[in-house]
C-alpha cells in the first residue's frame, strides 16, 4: 500500500518534471527540471527494490550529469534564445503520440508472465557476485571502462584549445 | 495495487516526452536532455522487468547499469561537442549546424 502512494506521487512528479523539461522557454530551468526528473526516477527504482541502483542514479544523474549539463548551458550563449521548438513541433508531438499509443496498447495487451516471489533486498552483494562472479557479465564490465576512457579522451580532444 | 503494466505505461510516458523534445526543439542541449530522459524511461522499464519477472535473477539490473555507463560516455562527449560547435560556430541551433549536411 505504501509502495503504491510513493509510487503514485513519483510517477505524477515525475512526469510533470519531464514534461517541464520539454515545454518550459527558459533553458536553465528545464535543466533544473530535469534534476528533478532524475531524483523521482531514483525514488521510482526504491519502489522496484533496487536500492544499488537508486544510490548509483543519484550519484550519476543528479550529480555528475546534471552539473556537466548546466555547465555546458552556463558556458554558451544560447540561454538567451531560450528553448524553441522548430518547423517539426507538430509531426513530432504526433510522431510521440503515435509511439505512446502504439506502446502502451502493445504492453497491455501482452500477458507477461509475472513471478509472484518477492524481490531480492540487498541487491548490492548480489549485483557484484552477478558482474563480477563466475558465469556473470565480467567481459562488459572489462569493456565498459574502455569506453569510458575513449569517451574522456574524445572530450579532451573536442574542447582542447587549438 | 500498483503493477508491472503501471511501471511500463509510466516508462513509455517518459520516453516519449523525451521524443518528442529530441525531434521538436532547436536547442542542442535540450535535445540532449530529452535523450537522457529517454534512457532514465528504458533504465525504468528495465528494472521493473527484472522485479516482476525474474526478482532473483537481478538481470535486468545489470543491464540498466549498463545502460548508465553508455549514457555517461554519451553526454560527455555530447557536450564536448556542442561546445565545441559552440566555439567555432557562436550557436548551438540544431536547425543552423549544416557542417555535415550534404
Amino acid at each position: 500500500m505504501g509502495i503504491s502512494i510513493a509510487f503514485w506521487i513519483l510517477a505524477v512528479i515525475g512526469v510533470m518534471a519531464a514534461l517541464a523539461v520539454v515545454l518550459l522557454r527558459d533553458v536553465f530551468r528545464a535543466a533544473l527540471s530535469l534534476v528533478l526528473c532524475f531524483l523521482t526516477v531514483a525514488g521510482i527504482y526504491i519502489t522496484l527494490s533496487a536500492d544499488f541502483l537508486a544510490a548509483v542514479q543519484i550519484l550519476i544523474y543528479v550529480g555528475a550529469i546534471s552539473v556537466l549539463i548546466i555547465l555546458a548551458i552556463m558556458l554558451t550563449r544560447e540561454v538567451q534564445h531560450g528553448s524553441t521548438s522548430n518547423r517539426l513541433q507538430i509531426p513530432a508531438f504526433l510522431v510521440a503520440a503515435l509511439f505512446l499509443g502504439g506502446v502502451a496498447f502493445a504492453l497491455l495487451n501482452t500477458p507477461w508472465p509475472v513471478s509472484s516471489a518477492a524481490p531480492l533486498e540487498p541487491t548490492t552483494s548480489a549485483l557484484a557476485g552477478l558482474l563480477f562472479g563466475e558465469g556473470g557479465f565480467i567481459l562488459p564490465v572489462e569493456i565498459a571502462p574502455i569506453l569510458l576512457l575513449a569517451a574522456i579522451i574524445g572530450a579532451i580532444a573536442l574542447t582542447r584549445e587549438k | 495495487m500498483v503493477g508491472l503494466e503501471h511501471y511500463l505505461i509510466l516508462a513509455a510516458v517518459l520516453f516519449s516526452i523525451g521524443l518528442y523534445g529530441a525531434l521538436s526543439k532547436r536547442n542542442a542541449i535540450v535535445i540532449l536532455m530529452s535523450i537522457e530522459l529517454m534512457l532514465n524511461a528504458v533504465n525504468i522499464a528495465l528494472i521493473a522487468f527484472s522485479r516482476y519477472i525474474v526478482p532473483l535473477l537481478l538481470t535486468g539490473q545489470v543491464f540498466a547499469i549498463f545502460v548508465m555507463v553508455v549514457a555517461a560516455a554519451e553526454v560527455s562527449v555530447g557536450l564536448a561537442i556542442i561546445i565545441s560547435v559552440y566555439r567555432y560556430r557562436e550557436t548551438i541551433d540544431a536547425t543552423k549546424i549544416n557542417l555535415m549536411k550534404w
